[in-house]
């Protein structure tokens, strides 16, 4: 092989893998990508039931229930809407009521959820960033309390 | 008063680190040795200084010194001694600055090898390393300092956060800062090539022990905090595609890429200018990680605080180091005397291959990692690229690095041929392609992805160490010669030979997981709950007090197929200062695989909620990258690279032999 015929061969085989990879990648970005939404975008944008998303909200105080076999129903509010979210399994450390929640599965119809998994918080005043954008938008937010005493 | 000495040799590191920039540079320029020879001594003063800084801290954390801002918020007087250790890089100040310290550590070591490296490679290496260091001591200076005081005093502190109350919080952060900025050496060594204009083999060798250090560092890293999560978290995971894990994975996958490269550069003096290019993408993978983690754009565990200034100043870190490099490279590259082409099929050619998939692989991780940032900058919705977007892109993209990997391995350098080396591969492919259809047989019925993939681990394991026998066995040789000859084998093939082993170990393990039982229930006292062959069932459930935590333990009994096997303990922890609770996983280990159950929340009838799983040769995953880390670990030993290179690289060939 000459030179040049090396080089083309070079840069054939690295435009072919770089070409499949774009593929995978155009594909996976329709197919695989979850969108998150609250339970007021869910009626403006009317998402359809059977769409995989990621819903964002407050848990409702009051709306956890737990029935056998760790099968949790709660409900996940905004200041518009309300949705119910089905749960099994072990709910994380600091999910509790009145606290922010990020859950991810399928929307059944426009007010049940079917979650597949419930994100945790990592400390005890993380609220998670999509839930507390939406609430400043919705002007729903008090702010974290400030623990720390002023520093010189 | 020694915090106050802390803070002000942080001050002085960056004036001395001033003179490690401008100095040298300018005695590289004009050639004057004496200049020159002030990089190696004002970088051992840096690392002083910032070890002086950093122990001050450490001082302040173990006699809680809770008028230190920084103590008081990440420390509690009844914390053990370890965690005030380990505590004072648990925040992120106090990681920034473990971050510099590491920095001018490197700085330091590459200063004391003044005589294995070329004067003015040295001064120039170490003017950009100066570079980075007074960037990021300003911005720890300005933006985050961790010796700021309180008036007045508190008399406790308000405790680490207690995920990271854990040994994991001693060892990974420490390990991957080395692997993270153990790459800026990389870099450092590439901009100075480019400012000097020359670049030849001796840098080669030179420059890949470093490479090759930080990338075990990293890799032990990434694998520590893997398992850390797997068994912290208690979702029994073990990587989950989030952000700041693919923050990690970044530098990794670059970081290979750019070990495989050098070695071409070493022995072949061919691909220099992609090399170059690699070294500064690697290292920009690196910082572009600690923007992520460090920035608050992503919230997570290691996002300690959110404050827009911090970010702002690394986004900017980021653009100058980034733009500047790639702007050297843009201007100086076409200078650099191109390396000869080589054939096709050959090693070097594998490895050009081999660089290909991984710079390919880590594009797809790039992509699938910042675009939900991009797009919601740009458009304001908000969505997550998780793990179903990064196994549809990643996976084929790397398996078939993985099949072509012991191909690549046993392939001569020069001029290879294919067929010959797939005959020496004869047995291996028998093998695993048994091994496969025993275990599919075996396994009838379940998922097939799992005797496919710890096939093709079998094959990477047997395929890499074929290479040591096939070089010191053939028919007829007694085993007694052969093992001599085995030992006699160079360092280095037997440093690749493991770490293409262990990346089979770890394909094995990740394989295995698709065999995984996962179950769950309410269990009260004396009650069972199953999962395949295994059961636990509940003892009893015991509260504790400790020092600055009570916790409520299940105790469970495991039994497999019905025979006791022996216990295991689940925490649920409340820490007291904080009021936080966590959960704490029980593991059985059973040879390689593990059963692993987590508690839940109480119920109101007395039971407590049990998530039980079943994990077959789960271990494997880190074994694996532990085995790949002692492969780079014995390269670095390799005669080659102890005794150093030649000095003069006058007295290098020079023209490469064009390979015909």
């Amino acid at each position: 092989m000459t030179r040049k015929q090396r080089r083309l061969t070079l840069i054939g085989v690295a435009g072919c893998v770089l070409a499949v990879a774009l593929g995978l990648v155009l594909y996976a970005m329709n197919d695989t990508i979850v969108f998150f939404n609250s339970p007021a975008d869910i009626q403006a944008k009317s998402v359809q039931p059977g769409t995989r998303i990621r819903l964002g909200g407050l848990v409702k105080e009051g709306s956890v229930q737990r029935g056998a076999d760790q099968q949790i129903t709660f409900e996940v509010m905004d200041a518009e809407a309300t949705i119910k979210v089905n749960y099994k399994g072990l709910l994380p450390d600091l999910f509790r009521e009145g606290q922010g929640v990020v859950a991810e599965g399928i929307l059944e119809s426009p007010s049940a959820f079917r979650a597949d998994s419930v994100l945790a918080k990592h400390d005890e005043n993380y609220m998670p960033r999509e839930v507390a954008d939406t609430l400043k938008k919705q002007g729903h937010w008090q702010g974290e309390a400030d623990a720390s005493p002023k520093t010189q | 008063m020694i915090v106050e000495a802390g803070h002000f040799a942080l001050a002085l590191a960056l004036g001395l680190s001033l003179i490690q920039f401008l100095v040298p540079l300018w005695g590289a320029r004009a050639n004057d040795p004496v200049l020159m020879a002030v990089a190696p001594a004002s970088a051992l003063a840096v690392f002083a200084c910032i070890a002086f800084s950093f122990l001050a801290l450490t001082f302040a954390y173990l006699n809680s010194d809770f008028s230190v801002l920084n103590v008081f918020q990440n420390s509690h007087s009844a914390k053990p001694l370890i965690y005030k250790i380990s505590g004072v890089w648990g925040n992120h100040e106090g990681s920034m600055l473990l971050w510099v310290l590491i920095l001018a550590l490197f700085g330091a070591v590459v200063a004391i090898s003044r005589n294995s490296i070329p004067m003015r490679l040295q001064a120039n290496t170490l003017a950009v390393q100066a570079a980075v260091t007074i960037a990021f001591l300003l911005f720890i200076l300005t933006t985050s300092n961790p010796f700021t005081r309180v008036v007045p005093a508190p008399l406790e502190g308000q405790d680490l956060n207690p995920l990271l109350q854990d040994p994991g919080l001693a060892i990974h952060p420490p390990l991957l800062y080395i692997g993270y900025v153990g790459f800026s050496i990389s870099f450092a060594f590439a901009c100075a090539a480019l400012i000097d204009g020359r670049i030849d083999a001796v840098w080669a060798r030179i420059v890949r022990p470093w490479t090759l250090g930080a990338w075990a560092f990293l890799t032990l890293g990434i694998a520590m905090g893997s398992y850390w999560a797997y068994y912290e978290l208690g979702w029994g995971g073990w990587w989950f595609w989030d952000p700041v894990e693919n923050a990690s994975l970044m530098p990794w996958l670059a970081g290979t890429a750019l070990v495989h490269s050098t070695v071409v550069m070493e022995k072949r003096d061919a691909l220099k200018v992609w090399t170059i290019l690699l070294a500064i993408l690697t290292f920009s993978l690196s910082l572009l990680g600690t923007f992520l983690v460090r920035s608050g754009v992503l919230t997570s565990v290691h996002s300690f605080a959110v404050d827009p200034e911090r970010g702002t100043f690394i986004l900017g870190i980021l653009i100058l180091f980034i733009g500047g490099s790639l702007a050297l490279f843009a201007w100086r590259a076409p200078m650099l005397r191109q390396g000869g082409l080589f054939a096709p099929v050959s090693r070097e050619g594998a490895l050009v291959v081999n660089n290909l998939f991984l710079a390919t692989a880590c594009a797809t991780v790039f992509i699938g990692t910042l675009y939900p940032l991009a797009l919601e900058v740009m458009t304001g919705d908000k969505i997550s690229v998780g793990a179903p977007f990064f196994n549809f892109t990643f996976l084929p993209l790397i398996v078939p690095l993985l099949l072509l990997l012991p191909l690549g391995q046993t392939l001569a350098w020069k001029r290879g041929n294919f067929l010959g080396t797939a005959q020496r591969l004869y047995a291996v492919f028998g093998i695993s392609i048994l091994a496969t259809m025993v275990l599919f047989a075996f396994s009838y019925g379940g998922p097939v992805a799992a005797p496919l993939g710890i096939g093709l681990g079998v094959y990477l394991v047997l395929g890499s160490l074929n290479e040591i026998v096939t070089r010191s066995w053939s028919k007829g040789t007694p085993l007694s010669a052969a093992w001599r000859k085995a030992r006699g084998l160079p360092r280095s093939a037997w440093g690749t030979a493991l770490a293409h082993a262990g990346v089979g170990l770890t394909v094995i393990g990740i394989a295995a997981t698709a065999w995984g039982i996962e179950a769950i229930g309410s269990l009260k006292v004396g009650e069972r709950l199953k999962g395949g062959d295994y059961e636990v069932r509940l003892e009893r459930v015991i509260p504790r007090v400790e020092a600055n935590y009570r916790e409520d333990a299940a105790v469970l009994t495991v039994f497999r197929s019905g025979h006791e096997i022996g216990t295991i303990e689940t925490m649920k922890r409340l820490y007291v200062t904080r009021g936080m609770p966590t959960t704490e996983a029980g593991i059985l280990t059973i040879g390689l695989g593990q059963v692993y159950a987590s508690i839940g929340d109480a119920q109101p009838d007395g039971s407590v909620g049990i998530r039980l799983y079943h994990k077959p040769l789960v271990l494997l995953i880190w074994i694996g990258s532990l085995v790949m880390a002692i492969g780079g670990g014995i390269s670095l030993t390799d005669r080659r690279l102890r005794i150093g290179a030649p000095a003069p690289a006058k007295t290098m060939p020079s023209a490469a032999v064009p390979a015909e």
